[in-house]
């Protein structure tokens, strides 16, 4: 895995965003990147879905909301420190995932998608009326949860390396998943899934190890995200725009490839930034995504880096 | 609580019930022909709901003439979305087709929401109820439950008995064997996704005349239209309409013991049970 160039160079970037703010101490800097991490770790996840197995999830963003309410609730309820915490929700939302996984996806094609339209507007009624993560107000940190780590203004910058670590780690996660037989057998899937049956990949196994497995970093992003924040709440968890959004971002980077989705996530930050900016556009922002989105689907099915790489083949060395 | 009131809600359920199998028709007819999932249902639907609005409220036309306009302004948009966003996508994978319709979903309910807001509005319709006992059927329920029934009855009329129906159900089945005899099956198709939308559109115009909805309502409507179809079997426009009163049957019931709150969590958990027990749909009939 680390004989080509792309692990480095993703470590590389990870390193620079990670101490550039540090060093010169931009607070502003890194909240921006804060924002565009937690796209990269999204769309990054979502594209184990989308663009290896070829099956869309809708739902993307209920691992990320129920990652932050089972670490912010860990911090607040029972004092974990916050990294074992968030790793605590990570690896529960993907447990949950994989046995919602392996119920619906014996599902095939359409049907699985239905599936997961619903889930995220069922979980956030579910968890809006559960008195235990405070029903629709959700759970506030005090400022005692931050006093372990040296106060609020350490904690900041620990939860900010942590993200983007998590951000490294979904980018090599995809691709060692894509250079692996495990990848393999997703791929085929996305190709051909009676063909791939027909050859001996698993396919029901493989569809909820892959659900299960793009659950896991967001879970954890999630639970960093809203420690940093200090406040979870079922609105804000589970919101629906974010999850449409990341799968703008897939789409518009090139889904399948390792490092389109990043690439997607990191151009859509910025769009989103100057549409924000802009009074006249503001209301329109998920107009604008979604008319993006469709000119991709109906255009340039491969993204930007489906494009790239198809005109200059000799990149595939560099980009992954 | 005593049994006539739940009796009561009962029925009442089944009644609206209709209306959902017949938004659920549209989806499934669309599905039934061209293999793809219409995400701008939900959309379509508030477009129907907003046609009352301005034809009842802010024109002053009797509400229930809403009724044929919406199903031919439907159709319309219907065929022209078809042109703009489906037609490129028909035989790509599955994955595309959702995402396109999505997107389109995404832009109308977004330009909706910058025009309208997302707050509620209100169309009050009068028509004199059915007393039974201490309670009353609302005259509104009655009159989209028996519209709701002849239009289904009218589209059965149309598909079987045209033959432009007959050329739909022709492609639906094979649609090379169908473009070889001679069917113009790219015309078909965009007539049947104007027909999927028109249902759409037109069940959304009779539940405005029930209840109060905002440009978001779609997204709500158009679960319990997915969950309708599986319950009726996809592709199975007969057992949409079963699925639909089914749906009703089954919120009528739960109602009376239950915040509303919890409505999308249990039509959720119906539609993944259903899924994962009847793949093929608790009505599924032979198809054609």
């Amino acid at each position: 895995m680390w004989r080509r160039p792309f692990p480095w160079l993703v470590v590389a970037v990870a390193l620079g965003v990670a101490l550039v703010p540090y060093w010169t101490d931009d607070v502003e800097l890194r909240e921006g990147l804060v924002l565009a991490a937690v796209y990269v770790i999204l769309a990054s996840n979502l594209n184990l879905m989308i663009g290896y197995a070829g099956y869309v999830n809708f739902g993307n963003i209920v691992f990320f909301g129920l990652g932050g309410y089972v670490g912010v609730y860990l911090v607040s309820e029972w004092h974990w420190p916050l990294l074992p915490a968030a790793i605590a929700g990570g690896l529960a939302v993907s447990a949950v995932a994989l046995l919602f996984g392996l119920g619906i996806l014996r599902l095939r094609g359409a049907f699985f998608a239905l599936a997961t339209i619903g889930i995220n507007e069922a979980v956030r009624q579910l968890v809006t009326n559960f008195e235990p993560w405070g029903g629709a107000t959700g759970i506030y940190l005090s400022f005692d949860a931050y006093a372990p780590l040296g106060g609020p203004m350490q904690a900041l910058w620990l939860a900010y390396f942590l993200i983007v670590a998590v951000m490294a780690l979904s980018l090599l996660a995809s691709y060692a998943i894509r250079n692996s037989k495990f990848g393999l057998g997703l791929l085929a899937i996305g190709q051909n899934e009676d063909a791939a049956a027909t050859l001996g990949v698993p396919t029901p196994l493989f569809k909820a190890l892959v659900y299960s497995a793009s659950a896991m970093l967001p879970a954890v992003a999630g639970a960093i995200y809203f420690f940093k924040l200090g406040i979870i709440e079922p609105t804000g968890a589970f919101n629906l725009g974010l999850s449409i959004e990341a799968i703008v971002m897939v789409m518009l980077g090139g889904q399948g490839t390792v490092i389109g989705p990043a690439l997607g996530a990191f151009l859509y930050e910025e769009l989103r930034g100057a549409l924000l900016t802009t009074e006249a556009f503001s209301h329109f922002q998920l107009v604008i995504a979604g008319a993006l989105l469709l000119l991709i689907v109906l255009f340039v099915p491969g993204g930007l880096m489906g494009f790239v790489r198809r005109r200059w083949p000799r990149l595939r060395w560099w980009l992954e | 609580m005593g049994m006539t009131a739940i009796l009561a809600s009962i029925l009442d359920g089944v009644l609206i019930g209709a209306v959902y199998g017949l938004a659920a028709m549209g989806l499934t007819l669309i599905w039934g022909v061209m293999n793809v999932i219409n995400l701008a249902h939900g959309a379509m639907i508030v477009f129907g709901m907003f046609g009352l609005y301005f034809l009842a409220s802010a024109l002053g036309l009797p509400a229930y003439s809403a009724v044929p306009i919406s199903i031919v302004s439907g159709f319309a948009c219907g065929v022209v979305l078809y042109w703009l966003a489906v037609h490129r996508i028909i035989g790509r994978p599955v994955l595309m087709s959702l995402l396109a319709t999505f997107a389109v979903n995404m832009v109308l309910v977004g330009i909706g929401t910058a025009l309208w807001t997302t707050s509620p509005f209100n169309v009050s319709v009068t028509l004199p109820g059915i007393t039974w006992g201490d309670y009353t059927f609302t005259g509104t329920h009655i009159m989209a439950a028996v519209l709701a029934g002849v239009i289904a009855g009218l589209l059965y009329l149309f598909l079987h008995h045209t033959r432009v129906g007959k050329a739909i159900r022709a492609v639906a089945s094979n649609r090379e064997a169908a473009e070889l005899s001679g069917i113009p099956t790219t015309q078909i198709l965009s007539m049947a996704f104007g027909l999927g939308v028109a249902l759409a559109a037109v069940s959304g115009t009779l539940i405005a005349t029930m209840f109060p909805f905002t440009v978001l309502s779609g997204d709500a409507y158009q679960l319990k239209s997915f969950v309708v179809t599986v319950l009726g079997g996809l592709g199975n426009p007969a057992g949409a309409l079963l699925g639909g009163i089914a749906l009703g049957l089954v919120e009528g019931l739960t109602t009376p013991f239950m915040p509303v709150s919890w409505t999308p969590i249990i039509e959720f958990g119906l539609f993944v049970l259903c899924l994962m027990t009847f793949p093929r749909g608790i009505f599924a009939l032979s198809k054609g």
